[in-house]
């Protein structure tokens, strides 16, 4: 049994959100409050366990008396407050915002959810016509253990999120240059190995889109084998140390071949170390 | 082995921060440093706003910042070194690849490339330190360069010539700065009326004494004497609205930071005027940089504040250096420092310089710059009185803003209030550029029309087809509109911004397509890239517009969308007003075939 902590109790503010009462407590976002409701708000650069950046502007909402549209992600709410999250206005931007998206980077690998809202929102990047400038790249591959294929970077800020101070404390890598040439970089694009890196591969399981993977994944990717629905889910504890963090081992042909943490554990909120990440080597050596 | 930093790195950085303290911190080790703490983290880190003049320290002095310079001033300020490279690469100004030590940015924004910029590009084009950049703010005397000189001060030169270039590049002939009084016309009609340009061309800009022969100080001394309430009370009932481009009432903003119970509280001056066709500031910093001091001081007298930041555009090195020398003489004097005239009041004033980056002129975008982070502005709210720099609550004025304080303080709030018109309250100074007579500064009281401006500035050059008012950000106005009042609220309801005071004019030779490609470009080059908005709507708005250049009929469609999306969903004022210009054009049809 798993001891659930209650916190301090909190106080409920009423709000409506598309012309519905509802409340939640003070304190949450207006996504928190959306959730509640079971009201399907698109997020990308969100994750529960970084600090909300707002970036990707996909979780826009309607809030009454304010200008623009407002980011539902980092959006306190307060009493009596007004969204609408089903007006017209919303659907535009954010189908904007998603084809902008599909028209710089390649979006093939994002997760089934994303897909969900892609299709809901009738997302077509072709409008741009052929010739939009993509950040198309070469994919680093400077190690054994996970691949960068900044192709498919949307900027999101997790990564630099989970290497800071969100997670690692490690600060490897920062967002560099400006504009549309903005990217994620090591100091002077040093390679990984020499750079700060420890390898803790949090980066790699909070990046949306797959630019960062796991180099099994990449490979297998790349010889067609890989394939989740043949792949099982073990959830076991860490053998290394006595901090007892949850692993998922991702399991196919009777290999691992990725390793990653519940993000509702308590003790790692889906961070690991490089032994927790990539130490699996020694399971399979037979 | 990380790369070390050269001695002359070294010299550099020791000389802006002081010698190392120990093995910590980039000194050499000794056996001492196992056994002494040096404050942790929490200490090291409070450095970082310091990161910024280190990277400029080293880009000033060598030309470049390397990997082991740059190692240094991580190890000095205890900042991650891809930390400081993601700052270092978010600027234009910083080179951080080996680049010649002469660099000369010439300036192909709209007013240049209208007065022969273009042409200078085409025939210095074989050169790799020649440089294209956005607007310098010298678009009175069009075209501009700026100069980054390694080991020397950088300079600008304005009209710039393709040999007087190759001269600065090649053989250092440098000619000393014009002071403002010479270079910029400004129509002097009944001088009594001026307000904030009073002082301009009046008073020696680097003596205090000229200053206080000319009134300088008698407002901080009321100041003084009525108390911080009864000032802020006086700056509300002004109605004064700010000057950079937002118009938000003054007032507004001190009683909201006065009313908060921080213990720290800033002032923060925004000087970094690098809206295209703007240069007021500039003649302001240049001609009368006490005015600005002494604004600075009743701000923080006013709302409680003991700091002040004056954050300047990197390429206003002449206006830079005459606001440092008045800092100086009015510490000298003890108008700046602890205790000032025997108040019991402390007041002292920081001098950032930005580093190539109109987005650093962004409120939030700002903050961030100072605090030595990328220039990226914040979602808001919480608004900068709530948390502003250093999450403090803080007043942020323009430069022309502020010092109307000093006339507001002298002449009372009610007084002031009387100028100009309901809304817009007092005299605006505005920038005239391009296809006019006699480009520069005219400050004239709220309620003349474009067209009595136009004619202010000695008329258009050849026929009148449009004026961009309110710069990159703003709209263009044709013909039908030269009876507009520009007040805040007339050009509101005629659908456009009075911005920061930009009118450049169009003749019928114009070409529009170009210009408004121009605008595109800018946008796109100076977005920061952190929403998906405006990091991958300025592409596609520029992308089309070539299309359209091109000959493809139809873009407005796409071009709308764009502009609905980057302006409902960007995350600051610089997406929402990207589309801006373009969108007036194609209504306006000065570009998009109906022209």
């Amino acid at each position: 049994m798993t001891a659930v902590p209650l916190g301090e109790p909190r106080r409920l503010v009423s709000l409506t959100i598309d012309g519905q009462e509802v409340t939640a407590p003070e304190g949450s976002t207006v996504l928190d409050a959306c959730r509640r409701q079971d009201i399907d708000v698109p997020t990308l650069c969100y994750l529960e366990n970084l600090t909300p950046v707002n970036t990707c502007r996909v979780c826009m909402v309607e809030v009454e008396g304010s200008r623009t549209l407002v980011p539902s992600c980092s959006r306190e709410i307060t009493e009596g407050l007004e969204v609408r999250t089903d007006s017209e206005r919303v659907a535009t931007s954010r189908k904007l915002v998603f084809e902008l998206l599909v028209s710089s980077i390649d979006m093939s690998l994002v997760d089934a959810p994303t897909l969900g809202w892609m299709n809901h929102y009738e997302v077509d990047a072709e409008r741009f016509g052929s010739a939009a400038k993509t950040v198309d790249q070469e994919v680093k591959i400077q190690d054994d253990l996970y691949v960068r294929d900044y192709g498919k970077c949307m900027l999101c800020y997790k990564c630099v999120e989970a290497c800071g101070e969100d997670a690692q404390n490690t600060f490897a890598i920062a967002v560099a240059g400006r504009g549309f040439d903005s990217g994620i970089s090591t100091e002077f694009d040093t390679p990984l190995p020499e750079s700060a890196c420890v390898y803790c591969g949090n980066c790699v399981a909070v990046c949306p889109t797959g630019a960062l993977m796991f180099k099994t994944e990449y490979d297998m990717r790349a010889e067609g084998s890989w394939d989740e629905s043949a792949q099982s889910v073990t959830t076991t504890i860490c053998p290394y140390c006595g901090v007892g963090c949850n692993l998922e081992l991702h399991v196919q042909d009777n290999e691992i071949v990725k390793v990653t943490s519940p993000i509702d554990h308590d003790v790692t909120s889906g961070h690991l170390c490089i032994k927790g990440r990539f130490g699996y080597e020694h399971v399979q050596n037979r | 082995m990380p790369q070390a930093a050269n001695p002359a790195e070294r010299a550099a950085i020791d000389a802006l921060l002081g010698p190392p303290a120990s093995g910590w911190d980039g000194g050499t080790r000794t056996d001492l440093d196992g056994h002494v703490a040096f404050g942790g983290l929490h200490g090291a880190a409070a450095d970082r706003h310091l990161l910024l003049p280190a990277l400029w320290e080293i880009q000033d002095q060598i030309g470049h910042i390397s990997k082991g310079a740059m190692n240094y001033i991580c190890e000095r300020l205890s900042v991650p070194p891809a930390d400081a490279y993601g700052v270092a690469s978010f600027y234009s100004l910083l080179a951080t690849s080996d680049r010649s030590s002469r660099i000369a940015h010439v300036c192909d924004d709209i007013a240049c490339r209208n007065a022969g910029a273009t042409e200078i590009l085409e025939e210095l084009s074989d050169r790799a330190d020649v440089h294209t950049g956005p607007c310098l703010g010298q678009c009175e005397r069009a075209p501009a360069a700026f100069f980054q000189l390694a080991g020397q001060r950088d300079r600008v030169v304005a009209p710039a010539t393709t040999s007087a270039i190759q001269d600065v590049l090649d053989l250092n002939r440098v000619a000393e700065p014009t002071p403002v009084a010479e270079s910029t016309p400004q129509l002097r009609n009944g001088a009594q009326d001026l307000s904030v340009m009073a002082r301009v061309g009046r008073v020696d800009p680097l003596s205090l004494d000229s200053y206080l022969a000319h009134g300088g100080y008698i407002a901080l001394r009321r100041a003084l004497t009525m108390g911080p309430q009864a000032v802020v009370t006086e700056v509300k009932e002004s109605k004064l609205r700010g000057r950079g481009g937002a118009a938000f009432p003054m007032g507004i903003k001190w009683e909201a930071v006065a009313a908060e119970p921080a213990a720290d509280k800033y002032v923060v001056c925004n000087a970094d005027e690098s809206e295209p066709g703007t240069f007021k500031d500039r003649v302001l910093i240049e001609g009368d940089p006490f005015a600005i001091v002494e604004a600075m001081t009743i701000a923080g007298y006013a709302v409680g504040a003991g700091t002040g930041y004056f954050y300047i555009r990197g390429e206003y090195p002449d206006a830079q250096s005459s606001f440092e020398e008045a800092v100086q003489s009015a510490r000298r004097a003890g108008l700046l420092g602890a205790d000032i005239e025997g108040s019991g009041f402390g007041f002292d004033i920081e001098v950032r310089r930005g580093a190539g980056a109109y987005i650093c002129g962004e409120e939030t975008a700002l903050f961030n710059s100072i605090e030595g982070f990328r220039g990226e502005p914040r979602q808001k709210p919480p608004f900068p009185t709530q948390a502003g720099l250093f999450g403090k609550p803080t007043v942020i004025n323009n430069v022309e803003t502020l010092i109307n304080v000093l006339a507001i303080v002298t002449a009372g709030g009610d007084t002031f209030a009387g100028t100009g018109s309901a809304e817009s309250t007092g005299t605006k100074v505005f920038c005239l550029s391009g296809h006019v007579h006699r480009p520069g500064v005219y400050e004239v009281e709220f309620g003349a029309s474009l067209g009595e401006l136009l004619a202010m500035a000695g008329g258009v050059v050849g026929d009148f087809k449009a004026a961009l008012v309110g710069g990159a950000a703003g709209s263009f106005l044709m013909g039908d509109r030269l009876d507009l009042p520009l007040t805040f609220e007339a050009t509101r309801n005629a659908g456009a911004s009075l911005g920061s005071g930009v009118i450049m004019a169009f003749n019928s030779d114009t070409d529009f397509v170009d210009l408004v490609l121009r605008i595109g470009a800018f946008f796109r080059d100076e977005s920061c890239g952190q929403c998906v908005p405006c990091r991958v709507g300025t592409m596609r708005q520029e992308e089309s517009l070539l299309r359209l250049a091109a000959g493809s009929g139809d873009e407005g469609s796409l071009l709308a969308d764009v502009a609905q999306v980057m302006s409902d969903s960007s995350i600051c004022g610089f997406g929402h007003a990207a589309s801006w210009a373009v969108q007036s054009a194609l209504r306006s049809g000065l570009i998009g075939g109906s022209s």
